[in-house]
């Protein structure tokens, strides 16, 4: 399949194309190979790695207390309460789920779109979606009070003969969300398969060898397997990628179905869509450039793999830039008191500068810079802009949630929001989870997909003359 | 049920995926059928040269597709109107607009598993012990670099001092005997 796309692949730095390249010159299947293979079989674990991995931790742990204190107190201990019903944990569920779907638009979107640039990234771009998605799980579970009866939200027969209601945005939530982790687990367990296979080859210890054997189920790279795997792909591909331009648009409906000013807008789907994709690639490039500094990738994940995603940055930040601009225009165009009201709440009201803080990171800050090829190949300066957007977009979903509840349509049950210290821990928590996990997969598993990297690697090329000449 | 115990194959090892191609069209325009590549990654033209053309997996997704559509549609018409009608702001109870989407998701998910694993059923995996493994240069090469051709011991023209000479004039790096 991709064995057309080597011509990028010309020695020097951009003679053809003018682009940077994916893969740098010089790297053969054995040096790709060893490179990935090295990071995962090795006895010595870095003490960096150790190091984060402590850390981390440390944050995964505070995340199981606040967890436990919840479960023995109740959401009483978070800030929610009328008017602001919704605080932390749907802020956190957007945001976390926005943050996986850039790992399936590149696993899934640009394997349709036959980009190549994207078969280094994909890899950990895939595991930063399913963790992502676990931390997002996790927040409406315990967000529901009684967490021990969430299974009630499914549909199974039971002795009080009683069924969900299928009419509601939050229940379609419910299979939105589970099917979009299951498909990216089976996407991501699948893509891996024949990598195990290398690590169960190329493994010299036992019990590494009996582990990666079995995750490997025995791939033994037969044509024959191949072919199916790629099919298998590319449907899974296929599938994923209505599935995640669909996940955050349900998403979206828990708010748009709502009658609320600031959240019933029809603008809502494809701009949580675009500022989902907008901080997930925020979330890969945080995660990609200290990854290829510490473990010396920068050979497999190039500049050409920065600049990219700072591109792709660049159109969805404009998207959810128009946005904000078509919820201030239909403020004013819809001539109604409350969606005006709101409107000049949430930007100069008291919780105002949760706006300001928002149009900053989100436009003022990336869509000004990124614009410069100088600056979207300049790594520290994409490492910051990511940190920037990563912000910018946590603060987007605070405003949604927050600033639309706290001044409702009565001045007498205005409000306003504090977070506790338990909405805090459980967020910063998230993020040690997210952490560890992740920290667990750069350690034990192929971070990025060896058997996609050949691909596209000059020596996959088969010449015209001996694959038609052969037989002759 | 194939013999379990002699010969399971010849194995002809090349160095690059082009040498491969060439002697696997060879071996197919030679009346050779019982025959595998072995790649360390996907390479089409050999999967052509070997005449594997078409698989079963879309059509597997598709039925799998289908079932869950039609299960999530079904399942949410039956509650709604049958087993848990509920009026929710006087809406019918069969508002299939609403059933959309959850039925939408487990087309979705329904023919996500059928392609995974199906895609694995078809394959035979898991089968963690394979005749090949035991050749000594296949695990060393064929999920990294290197590129194999093996003509079966089932062909019926296998004889396995002719089809190594065979073998050896196709310029492979070596050819090895694979016992079952």
């Amino acid at each position: 399949m991709a064995t057309k796309e080597v011509k990028t692949n010309n020695p020097g730095v951009d003679p053809a194309t003018g682009e940077f390249r994916v893969v740098a010159v010089g790297e053969t299947f054995k040096s790709v190979t060893e490179k990935i293979t090295r990071i995962v079989l090795t006895p010595h674990t870095p003490l960096g790695w150790l190091a984060l991995f402590g850390i981390a931790g440390g944050g995964a742990t505070m995340l199981l207390v606040a967890v436990t204190w919840l479960f023995l107190k109740g959401v009483g201990i978070w800030a929610i309460t009328q008017p602001v019903a919704w605080g932390f944990a749907i802020i956190n569920f957007v945001w976390w789920i926005g943050i996986g779907h850039a790992g399936t638009l590149i696993s899934a979107i640009l394997l349709l779109f036959k980009q190549s640039w994207r078969n280094s990234i994909s890899r950990f771009a895939e595991a930063m979606t399913i963790f992502a998605v676990v931390c997002a799980g996790m927040f409406p579970l315990i967000h529901v009070g009684r967490p021990w009866l969430g299974y009630w939200l499914f549909p199974y027969p039971n002795t009080m003969d009683v069924w969900p209601q299928f009419r509601s945005p939050l229940l379609w939530d419910v299979f939105a969300v589970s099917t979009y982790a299951t498909i990216s687990v089976v996407f991501w367990y699948i893509g891996m398969v024949p990598d195990f296979g290398t690590f169960r080859d190329r493994s010299h210890s036992k019990i590494a060898q009996y582990f990666y054997g079995i995750l490997s189920m025995g791939w033994r790279g037969s044509i024959r397997h191949w072919m199916r795997y790629e099919t298998a792909s590319l449907l899974l591909a296929g599938l994923a990628t209505p599935l995640v331009l669909s996940v955050h648009t349900v998403i979206s409906f828990d708010f748009a179905v709502a009658v609320l000013p600031g959240w019933h807008t029809t603008i809502f789907p494809p701009y949580f869509v675009a500022g989902a994709i907008y901080s997930g690639f925020a979330m890969v490039l945080t995660l990609a450039i200290p990854l290829r500094k510490f473990y010396h990738l920068e050979n497999l994940v190039t500049e050409r793999h920065i600049d990219n995603m700072g591109k792709v940055m660049l159109a969805t930040g404009f998207i959810v830039a128009y946005g904000y601009g078509m919820e201030a225009f239909m403020a004013w165009y819809s001539a109604s008191h409350w969606e005006a009201f709101m409107f000049w709440n949430r930007v100069f009201g008291p919780m105002g500068w949760s706006y300001w803080v928002l149009i900053t990171c989100n436009l003022a800050i990336p869509l000004t810079t990124l614009w410069s090829r100088k600056l979207r190949t300049n790594i520290a300066f994409m490492f910051f802009i990511s940190i920037v957007v990563n912000t910018g977009m946590w603060f987007e979903r605070f405003v949604i949630v927050v600033t639309s509840l706290y001044r409702d349509f009565l001045p007498s049950s205005w409000g306003t929001y504090r977070a506790t210290k338990w909405d805090y821990m459980t967020f910063v928590g998230t993020l040690g989870l997210f952490t560890t996990l992740f920290l667990l997969f750069v350690r034990f598993l192929p971070m990025i997909p060896m058997n996609e990297i050949r691909m596209i690697l000059p020596a996959a090329k088969i010449k015209p003359k001996a694959a038609v000449g052969g037989g002759d | 049920m194939p013999s379990r115990e002699g010969t399971y194959g010849l194995l002809a090892e090349f160095d690059t995926p082009g040498d491969l191609v060439r002697a696997a069209r060879q071996a197919r325009e030679d009346g050779w059928r019982r025959m595998d590549c072995y790649t360390p990654y996907p390479v089409e033209e050999a999967a052509e040269a070997i005449g594997f053309h078409r698989n079963k997996v879309p059509l597997l997704t598709l039925i799998g597709g289908l079932m869950g559509l039609a299960a999530m549609f079904s399942l949410e018409t039956w509650i709604s109107t049958l087993a848990f009608p509920l009026n929710i702001g006087g809406r019918p109870p069969y508002s299939w607009p609403a059933f959309v989407v959850p039925a939408y998701e487990w087309t979705i998910l329904w023919a996500g598993l059928s392609a995974a694993f199906g895609m694995l059923a078809l394959n035979g995996l898991p089968a963690l012990y394979h005749p090949l493994f035991n050749a000594p240069n296949f695990r060393d090469g064929a999920t990294t670099d290197k590129f194999f051709l093996c003509l079966e011991a089932l062909d019926p023209k296998f004889d396995l001092v002719s089809t190594k000479l065979y073998l050896s004039t196709m310029s492979p790096v070596s050819v090895t005997e694979v016992e079952y």
